[in-house]
């Protein structure tokens, strides 16, 4: 098994690296620049500008001093909640914790692309588990519920509002939820990111979407498993329902959700750009959207890089608990 | 697009008498699921309205009257107007044309990509299905929906470029904003073909093994013959069938782009742009979201419970998913 990551981890590696290169040449190969603004810039002040962030230079010369960077320099994980921006609160350090230099943005003058990520991470982390917690509670619940109670009330329930999830838009059920929950019942705040609550609405909307996918899948994964000659034995001893479905049936049926936990991650990665515009959260998918209409060139591809970063280790997590839930499957 | 099945020819040439055919089986089965027939003649009568209705209504989806202002629905606005004083019917349907086009044509592109590549992969086999496999395998860990947006917002002034050329072709004349939409084609058709290619490869390498191949293969029969009139029959199922459950997926992706600004350009609309408009002003005039919003999800529902019927209907368990 340990060879097993080591070997993927190894194959993150090209992985990343044409993601890097692909990245660094769309963005400066398109016409226009971060400083072509609507204000026009006298020619000096542009190649003074150019010059200060190295644009000037070649683009193979500056490609490799990116790359030179971006490139890990030590191992120091722990050091990854090191203060970032020094403001007082624990961050996502990536030049402490690996070395990597994503260079200085664009835009904010006299920030480091390392910093901005360090201080809207965490929020958007925050969220993206928020969300998936309430995906997999609720979808497994309800999944669960309608493979036991097969064809009743409950299965059909089940199915519509997992079918209502599919189809409405986060767009459309994040203010229709701040219109009822915020607006009407005044229980929460319609947009911030202060109190606790505020994270409430936010990532129930971010995980409804993906509780409705993993309803269904659960839902055939245990009706598939319910049928299986294990279950009847299960039965036969006198085991309880409720054992039998924790006991017995949960890990063979929940096969299909974990294979589908791949997709729904960099789904509320990418959802998480419009959640955050909705709710207002000060998070790094805003950012990252401002950021491309910016053209900050650096700032784009780093978060690129980091999305592109947490969704192959993501993946690689999703591949070993699918192993380790199914051992027929084997490590290659 | 429900007659493709029964259409499907695999018939064999041996037969005595005449049964039923797997695809008019398949039909059978279809019609008889009533959600899945409700939803294709929704789904065709929605289609049919859009396409052909606009030019009757003597509104255009650009008319402004602003002494009208935001109205509520009436019997000359069904849908209300905005507060420009715009039909919203009108726009709505008009949207839904461009919407519907999207889905449709972009999930085509990704159709084309995808059944081309999983088949060569899958014939060919060997070192180069190896090959090809590894680059989709490499694909999927990408981060897609960002390398859309990027898409979209950097080759904003090459498709601008586009749409001029294009309208200077008589029949597009009209056709303001042309260019980002055939970028929007593009762009998701080119991140919505690896699970196509997938589904088809392992397709292709399943019935490829079938002894009816290799009675074809003794009876010295061409490879183009058997790619042609056996195996991609047989591989047509699976491939009606995502390719169904693909287009509400291009159309969420379409009005996912719209709500970050990145669709098509106003005064043009979509159903995304249409739903985004309506969610900022929701609380003053609801009927701007819920028009769009409702025919929007309705459509998505009817696309997903006809692709669910399908695939009942054609018995393919691998499709989805």
């Amino acid at each position: 098994m340990l060879r097993f990551i080591l070997k993927r981890l190894l194959e993150t590696i090209p992985v990343l690296l044409v993601i890097v290169t692909a990245t660094f040449f769309m963005l400066r190969l398109v016409p226009g620049g971060p400083f072509t603004a609507e204000k026009a810039v006298s020619k000096e002040i542009m190649q003074n500008l150019e010059a200060h962030y190295g644009l000037d230079k070649p683009l193979g010369r500056q490609y490799l001093s990116y790359l030179a960077d971006l490139a890990p320099k030590r191992f120091a994980p722990w050091r990854l909640f090191a203060d970032a921006d020094r403001n007082g609160t624990l961050d996502f350090d990536l030049q402490a914790a690996f070395g990597i230099n994503l260079g200085p943005s664009f835009k904010y003058p006299n920030r480091t692309v390392n910093e901005i990520i360090a201080g809207k991470l965490p929020a958007s982390l925050e969220l993206g588990l928020w969300a998936l917690l309430v995906a997999l509670a609720l979808g497994i619940t309800l999944g669960v519920l309608a493979a036991m109670r097969k064809n009743t009330g409950v299965d059909y329930a089940a199915s519509t509002l997992a079918m209502v999830g599919i189809c409405v838009p986060t767009f459309v059920m994040g203010p229709l939820l701040v219109l009822l929950f915020a607006l009407h019942l005044r229980w929460f705040n319609a947009s911030g990111w202060y109190i606790a609550a505020d994270r409430v609405l936010p990532a129930a909307t971010l995980g409804l979407v993906y509780a409705a996918y993993i309803a269904r899948l659960t839902r055939g994964g245990m009706l598939e498993v319910l049928n299986q000659d294990y279950i009847r034995t299960a039965r036969a001893k006198g085991a309880s329902e409720l054992r039998i479905v924790l006991r017995h049936a949960l890990r063979g049926g929940l096969l299909p959700v974990v294979t589908f936990l791949g997709p729904a991650i960099a789904g509320i990665i990418s959802g998480s750009f419009v959640i955050e515009t909705i709710f207002q959260i000060p998070g790094l998918g805003r950012e990252f959207v401002n950021s491309a209409f910016n053209r900050d060139y650096t700032l784009v591809s780093g978060t690129v890089l980091l999305y592109a970063g947490l969704i192959v280790g993501l993946n690689l997590v999703v591949d070993v608990i699918q192993v380790w839930l199914n051992p027929r499957l084997k490590f290659e | 697009m429900i007659a493709a099945p029964a259409t499907a020819p695999s018939v064999p040439p041996a037969a005595a008498e005449r049964p039923h055919s797997p695809g008019r089986d398949a039909w059978l089965r279809l019609r008889r699921n009533r959600l899945a027939v409700v939803s294709g003649i929704f789904l065709l009568a929605l289609a049919f309205t859009c396409i052909v209705v606009p030019p009757f209504l003597g509104q255009g989806y650009a008319d402004q009257n602003l002494s009208l202002g935001a109205t509520s629905p009436s019997a000359a606005h069904w849908f209300g107007t905005d507060e420009l004083g715009r039909d919203q019917f009108a726009r709505v349907l008009y949207g839904g044309r461009i919407s519907l086009m999207v889905g449709f044509v972009a999930s085509l592109v990704a159709l084309s990509i995808g059944v081309t590549y999983g088949a060569v992969a899958g014939y060919v086999g060997g070192k180069l299905d190896a090959l090809l496999m590894r680059v989709v395998d490499i694909l999927y860990a990408l981060p897609f929906t960002i390398f859309v947006i990027l898409i979209m917002v950097f080759l904003k002034e090459p498709m601008n470029d586009l749409d001029a050329w294009l309208r200077r072709f008589d029949f597009l004349k009209n056709l303001q904003g042309i260019g980002k939409i055939v970028g929007l084609f593009a762009a998701i058709g080119a991140v919505e073909w690896l699970t196509m290619a997938r589904i088809v490869r392992g397709q292709v390498l399943t019935v490829k093994k079938m002894e009816y191949i290799e009675a074809a293969r003794t009876l010295g029969y061409s490879h183009a013959r058997i790619i042609f009139r056996h195996i991609i029959p047989n591989v047509l199922g699976p491939v009606i069938v995502f390719t169904t459950l693909t287009i509400p997926a291009v159309m969420m992706l379409e009005s996912f782009l719209s709500f970050l600004g990145l669709g098509v350009d106003a005064p043009l609309s979509s159903w995304g742009t249409l739903i985004k408009d309506g969610a900022d002003k929701m609380e003053d005039f609801p009927w701007l979201l819920i028009f769009p919003g409702g025919l929007f999800a309705t459509t998505l529902l009817a696309l997903n419970l006809l692709g669910d019927g399908l695939r009942d209907a054609l018995d393919v368990r691998a499709a989805k998913d």
